[in-house]
Order: C-alpha cells, then structure tokens, then sequence
C-alpha cells in the first residue's frame, strides 16, 4: 500500500498510477477510453478478448491493458494504426460469429474502429446452439457468447467457488458448459446468478429480462435505478433494483462495494419476487 | 463480556486470518457472501476448521471437520483451552494485562482433557489437538459462528466458551482476529443496537442505569420505565400465565417460527388483543384481532439496517407500496397520535437525528454520510471519525482504555436438555437451505430450481435399520407432537442425527416438535436438539 507510485506515458503524456495498477488503469487515469470485453474489475483478468491492446514500447507484440501492470517508464501508444488495426479486426471477428445486437456497450468501439462484421457475411455465422430456458431464473442463449471466460471466472475461484461450469471443446466446437452439458436444474449450478451479472453481451440474460425482451417490452433506457440493502440474513449486501413500470425488473450488486464486489447470492439476485406478490403473479 | 453487541472483525479482515473456526455456522448456504470473503482467506493459505455435527456444505472448504455431537460446544472449546494452556501456547502477556479470572478458568478446564472431549464429543482427540495447536499458534484468528452456537438451552455459555479461547491466545481486538457472530436476518443488528432489547435503550445504554435514562428522557420528554421488559420467550410465558394480554406483533410470523408451536398459536389465539403489522397475511396475522398491511423494509421504505460487521446503510424505496400498505414508521406514529401523544409525521431521517443525539456510537453517522460513504461501522463517535472495522482495541491498550480487564467465564459441558430415549432415540437438529429463509414469507415468492422442500435427512444406516427408503413419507414424533415428512438418505450425516430445514410450515409444520426449552440468559430456544422417534405410515 505504501509502495512508491509509478509513472508511465500513455500516447506521450505522463501519468502517475498507484504502485500494482495495470496498463488499463493508466489509460483510464489519461483519460483515455478503452473497449473491453472480457475485462471486469471484479474478476481476474484471463487476456482472452484482445480488444483492449495497446502498442508497448520495446515490446514486440501488442500487450493486453487490462492485465499488464504499469511498470515505470513504460510508453504505450494506444491509438497507434497498428492498435486501431488490431481492435477492429478483434470487434469484427466477434461480430462476425456473435449475435451482439444486445451489446450495446460495443457499438461506440465499433464505429471509432470502423469494424463492419458485415463485411463476413449478412449475419453472423452463430453457434447455432439451441436456447436454453430450463427453469424461471436464467436463460442461456449460446449464439450470443463470445466466450470471454468471465462466467467461469465468476462461478469458480474469483467469486463464488461453485465450479459449475467450464469451457468443453476446442476450436469452433468451443462451449462454456455445465458438466457433461446436463441442464441447469440437475448440475452443480446453485443460481446466484454471478455469471449473468459479468456477461457482456447476454449470452446469459435474466429470465424477468428475456421474457419482457420476447413481449417487446425491455426498455432499459427508461429504468430506475435505486441501491439498498438486501432483506434476507444479515450480511448487508447492497442491491441495485432496475425498475420499470414500477416494477423490479433486475438486481445487480455494484462491482466497488466492499461487500459484494458486484457478487450476490441466489436469495439477494432473485428473492424479491414477493415485493410483488410472488412467483405467479405477472411479470409482464 | 466486552461489553458491546456485535461481531468484532470486518469481513475484509478474514482475507489475511491465517486460522478459521467455522462453529456451528453453515455459512455457505446461509451467508453465501460472506463467504465469499472466507473462500478469499483459505485462497490467501488459510487454514479452516469446521465444527458441526453436520457435514456441511461449509465444511467441504475446511481443512478439517470436527464432527461433534450435538450440544457438546462447550466440552470441546474447553479441551482446545485446557490443550493450549498444558502445552503453554497461550499468551501470558495478554492474559496478565487485559484478562481476569485466568486461574479458575484454567483449574475450570483441567477436566477436559483430550480423551474426555473425544469421549464426550465423538472428536478425536488428535482434531482436538491439531485444531488447539493451529488456532494458538496463529498470528491471525478467527471464531466464527451462528445458530448451531446460540440455539441451545446454554446458547450464552456456548458463546461465553468460545470467547475464552480468545482471551486465552489474545485473538481479538487486533486488525484479521477476533469473534464474529454471524447475524441471521438483515436488521437483528441493527434491532438491538436501536434498543429493541428488553434491557437496553439505542445504542446499548443499561435501562437500569439512572444517568442513561435522564439523556433519554430530556430528549423524549417522558420518563423511560426503569425496570428491563420481557424477551420474547418470557412474553409467551406472561401469555400463558394470563398476564400479558394484549400484543403488538411488527415483523414476526411466531405462529410458524416457535419451537413447540402448537403452544404458540394457543397463548396468541387467546389473547384480549392481537395486533400484527406485515408484509403478507402471514399465520399469526390470520390470529390477529386487527391487522396494518406494512410496506416492504427495503424497496418500498427509507430507512436504515445494520448488518453483522456493524455496518449501517441505508435502504430506499424503489418501488410504491401496494394498496394500503404503509411504511411502519408512518403507522406506529398514527398510533401512538391516535392514543394521544403528538409525534407527529416523522421521516426516517428525523429519526436517525434522534438517534444521533442519543447514541455515541452512532453520533458521527450524518445521514448525508450514510448516503456518500456507502456506510458506516460503529462506533463512530463523530463526524470526522472514519467508523471501526474492528472492536476492542482497548484491550491491547496500556491503561485498557480506561475500562476493567475482560474476564475468562467458568462455564461447563451441559448436553441437550432432551435426552435420547427409547422411545425418542434419534437426535434432530434444524437448519437453513440456501435458497430459501426462515418461515418462507419472502422466499416463496421466488421459483428456485434447486428448492427440494422441508425432508427429513437421515443417515441410510438409521433408515435400514428402520426400514424406510429414500423419499417415503414418515411420522416423526419427539415427546410435543408429531409432523408427516419425507425422508431424505444423507451418507454426510452421522449415523443418530437428523437434520430438516424448516422452510414450509404450510406442508411441514416442523415446529411442532422442536424443543422450546430456552436458555434463561437468552431467551432462545433449543431448536438445535430435539429426541425424536421415525415411524413408518403404512
């Protein structure tokens, strides 16, 4: 904590970043905005997206921001034609094999970067898996996920240390799965909904979401968001309530709060059902 | 024993513990967050220990599990101290200067050797030591615990047992060692730090000290009753005698959630006046004379809670109340209006003010605080202090603070108050599942995949020896009634104990045969052991 902080030159201008900060850090404390996809602060970097590279000096490859510590005297350049080249065709790749029509976090990095998945084909060229809607909690919808790891982290040993699910295959038949794919319901899954909370691009969506998403009804632009604290046992997690139309549509946990770290179990994440009456009321 | 109600570590403190006791706690189901912290402390090189006579979900993280009999704490916690004090890993420094009372607890503990607690215990000996061992000599350490300490007939000599082990090795009141509780529902903390305690008033001030009562009373304007009130369990008992007659129930479902409830919902349905005030109309309300539909605490209402490391924060309305539900504050205060006093109208915030008057440990919580910081530990005594992630660090203070030194307890082995009998010979215990909560008001909204029902878990020896399979349907009976169930086949559980959640009073109306039995300095009952009988239906 007491270590001295270290200065790096991010596009030629000095910064100064607390001792232990990655690349990305220094970005941000520029100024400098930069995609990421695989990248959350709640969770151990896996360095599996690509798109937050940027040109190191002395190094000969393109280094990965969100993982690489700030070292002094670093020079990073990160909007360099080798760094822009490099994230279109990373945002384009994706495009091209994912649905990302509700991501839409990617659309600004995919105009400043003039990625144009299109160019592959009309439509992406998908999984082709089959939508999972196997209880009344989460859905999981294959031909969305750009497997960035950050589920598995989330279920493993970054937060909740269930361990039920992993990446089976390799190559195109790549898949994040519970074990022997079984169904939600029968696997190790114990539903606390960590994953869907870091998937970037609702691979995984809440099933509140998904059903009002299938009535054409999920207008997120117009919701409410309040912090509490949860109503069950006595740890204090803090909850975010999405509202819309007065109704709860969604909880998350803020990823900086000393509690959670963004992480809450399947009574904080899916327990205020009641608030409205309970499971069999409608929900839209 | 020091002096202040609450857990005495941060849950960031447990990343760097180097030494965990999980006692009588399955906080993986029943603190899942928390836990998370724990998992953060055993992936730094922890070391865990898990005590309970289940094989718990918890314990599969631990490096070893301690599978007493149930209601034995207190025989194994003083074979850990008398095993530290015969191999002199205690500290003497500490014992000398912030304890008193060493030399009768150490004559107290001579008899628990480690043959007697593993002969009384069913631990081997060889646990007992290696657990004593790694828990002295730890720099940092931890004693976590819930229920499965407190819900016996001597839950407070359970708790009192456990915090020698601290005073004996000097693990509390530093930063990453200390005793935490763990709290059970969201505001139990926060209930007694604002006074809901028959003994205290906000912020822990002694109803019987005059001093305390004359700073309430100028505040309030009224005298303070000088005399402690009754806790729940002695309320029931006032009931049955025909003393207390009438009752106003916020926030409590007792005619599903007692032990021995058909006693219950009998001394409530008699009541002259039963008024309830909640969310649903939950059993107890279906008793009640008159009923206040209450909004939802946390989404529905402004306020504050407090949670198990003694941190306030607040809780915000998100959504409007249905119907004519209202916010609690607002109708206690047309009440108290209604029977003649001028409260007025006040807001959450006006009352958080009061309390700031009243209470130092929580004077320098500004609600503008509570607001920007995410938060606050008490004490925290002023504005500009930062609030206290851990307590008791007078204890390691020259002059302790200004304050006595903490004594050691004399407290002694006292198994279940129902004995196993012939006719009774199986042990039950109860406990939470993760994904559902108490008496299931607010936990059955919600359509969980993994949710099983209340079953009776039972080791497949007892069951072969019985001759009941996996999922029938059973009588189980202990000497207060009987309740129908399904059996459950549980390896993990010790052959002679059983183990039910009690989460569906609606199916199972588990809380017929639990042991209402309750410690007098508590107040809370033996849910923890009950003797009970399995009979086949046909």
């Amino acid at each position: 904590m007491s270590e001295t902080p270290v200065t790096i030159t991010v596009d030629g201008q000095p910064v100064q970043v607390p001792a232990g900060s990655t690349v990305l850090d220094a970005c941000t404390a520029a100024g400098v905005d930069t995609p990421t996809i695989c990248y959350a602060p709640n969770l151990t970097p896996v360095n599996v997206c690509r798109v937050c590279v940027v040109e190191l000096e002395g190094s000969r490859t393109l280094v990965p921001s969100c993982s690489r510590r700030a070292e002094a005297g670093m020079a990073v350049q990160t909007d360099s034609e080798r760094v822009r080249h490099s994230r279109k065709m990373v945002l384009e790749f994706l495009g091209s094999a994912v649905e990302l029509d509700q991501a839409p976090q990617l659309d600004p990095w995919m105009a400043r970067y003039g990625a144009d998945p299109g160019r592959y084909g009309p439509a992406p060229a998908t999984m082709d898996e089959p939508l999972r809607v196997q209880d009344d909690l989460y859905i999981r919808d294959y031909d969305r996920c750009v497997l960035c790891y950050k589920c598995v982290e989330a279920c493993g040993d970054d937060a909740q240390h269930t361990f039920a699910i992993a990446v089976a295959g390799r190559g195109f038949g790549a898949r994040i799965r519970t074990e022997f794919d079984t169904a939600l319901p029968e696997s190790a899954c114990v539903y606390c909904g960590n994953c869907v909370a870091v998937c970037p691009t609702n691979a995984l969506q809440f099933k509140t979401e998904f059903d009002l998403r299938q009535a054409a009804n999920w207008r997120p632009e117009e919701h409410s968001v309040t912090r509490t604290v949860c109503s069950y046992c006595g740890v204090g997690c803090n909850l975010e309530l999405h509202v819309q139309d007065e109704r709860i549509v969604k909880v998350t946990s803020p990823s900086d709060h000393e509690v959670t770290n963004g992480h809450l179990c399947i009574k904080g994440r899916f327990g205020w059902a009641y608030v409205h009456g309970g499971a069999d009321s409608d929900q839209t | 024993m020091f002096g202040a109600g609450g857990g005495t570590c941060s849950y960031q403190e447990i990343h760097e513990a180097d030494v965990i006791l999980l006692w009588g706690s399955n906080a993986r189901e029943a603190h899942p967050i928390f836990f998370h912290h724990v998992m953060k402390g055993l992936d730094n090189g922890a070391r865990m220990y898990a005590v309970d006579p289940r094989r718990t979900s918890s314990s599969r993280f631990a490096d070893a599990w301690l599978g007493l009999d149930v209601g034995t704490d207190i025989a194994l916690a003083n074979a850990v101290g008398r095993h530290i004090i015969a191999n002199g890993w205690h500290n003497p420094a500490f014992i000398e200067h912030s304890t008193s009372g060493f030399a009768q607890y150490a004559a107290a503990v001579e008899p628990y050797t480690l043959d007697e607690a593993e002969r009384i215990t069913g631990v081997p000996a060889s646990a007992i030591a290696d657990m004593a061992e790694a828990y002295a000599k730890a720099d940092k350490a931890q004693i976590l615990w819930t229920l499965g300490i407190t819900e016996h007939h001597n839950g407070v000599n359970n708790v009192l047992a456990l915090c020698n082990l601290a005073l004996l090795t000097g693990h509390v009141g530093r930063w990453g060692s200390g005793l935490v509780p763990l709290r059970g529902q969201n505001n139990v903390q926060g209930g007694g730090d604002m006074g809901a305690l028959p003994n205290k008033l906000p912020g822990f001030a002694d109803v019987v000290d005059p001093e305390a009562r004359a700073r309430f009373e100028a505040v309030y304007g009224r005298p303070v009753p000088a005399e402690p009130g009754l806790h729940l369990t002695l309320m029931f008992e006032a009931m049955a005698r025909g003393e207390l007659r009438a009752v106003y129930c916020i926030g409590e479902n007792p005619a599903d959630s007692e032990a021995d409830v058909a006693h219950t919902r009998k001394v409530l349905g008699d009541l002259d006046l039963l008024i309830v005030q909640d969310i649903f109309l939950t059993r107890t309300a279906e008793l009640a004379d008159v009923v206040f539909p209450a909004s939802v605490a946390w989404a529905e209402s402004e306020g504050t809670v407090t949670s198990s490391e003694r941190r306030v924060q607040r809780v915000r309305a998100a959504v409007p109340a249905p119907g004519e539900a209202r916010h609690d504050i607002d109708i206690l205060a047309d009440v108290a209006n209604a029977m003649g006093a001028d409260w007025g109208r006040p807001t959450a915030h006006d009352l958080w003010e009061e309390l700031r008057q009243l209470s130092p440990l929580h004077r320098g919580m500004t609600w503008d605080r509570l607001d920007a910081e995410g938060g606050l530990q008490w004490p925290c005594p002023s504005e500009d202090h930062p609030g206290s992630p851990f307590l008791h660090g007078w204890l390691w203070e020259p002059d302790l603070g200004g304050r006595g030194p903490s004594p050691f307890s004399v407290v002694h082995h006292a198994g279940p108050t129902e004995e196993l009998t012939a006719e009774f010979p199986l042990r039950l215990t109860t406990g939470r599942a993760l994904d559902s909560y108490n008496t299931g008001v607010q936990s059955d909204g919600f359509a969980s995949p993994i949710r099983s029902g209340d079953a009776l878990d039972v080791n497949p020896a007892d069951a072969a020896r019985l001759g009941i399979t996996d999922g029938e349907r059973v009588l189980v009976s202990s000497p207060r009634g009987s309740v129908e169930m399904a059996v459950r086949l549980q390896p993990d559980l010790p052959a002679g104990l059983t183990f039910t959640t009690f989460h569906f009073p609606d199916e199972v109306d588990l809380n017929l045969i639990t042991n209402d039995t309750w410690d007098p300095l508590s107040g809370t009952a033996e849910f923890k052991a009950a003797a009970i009988r399995i009979d086949r239906i046909n």
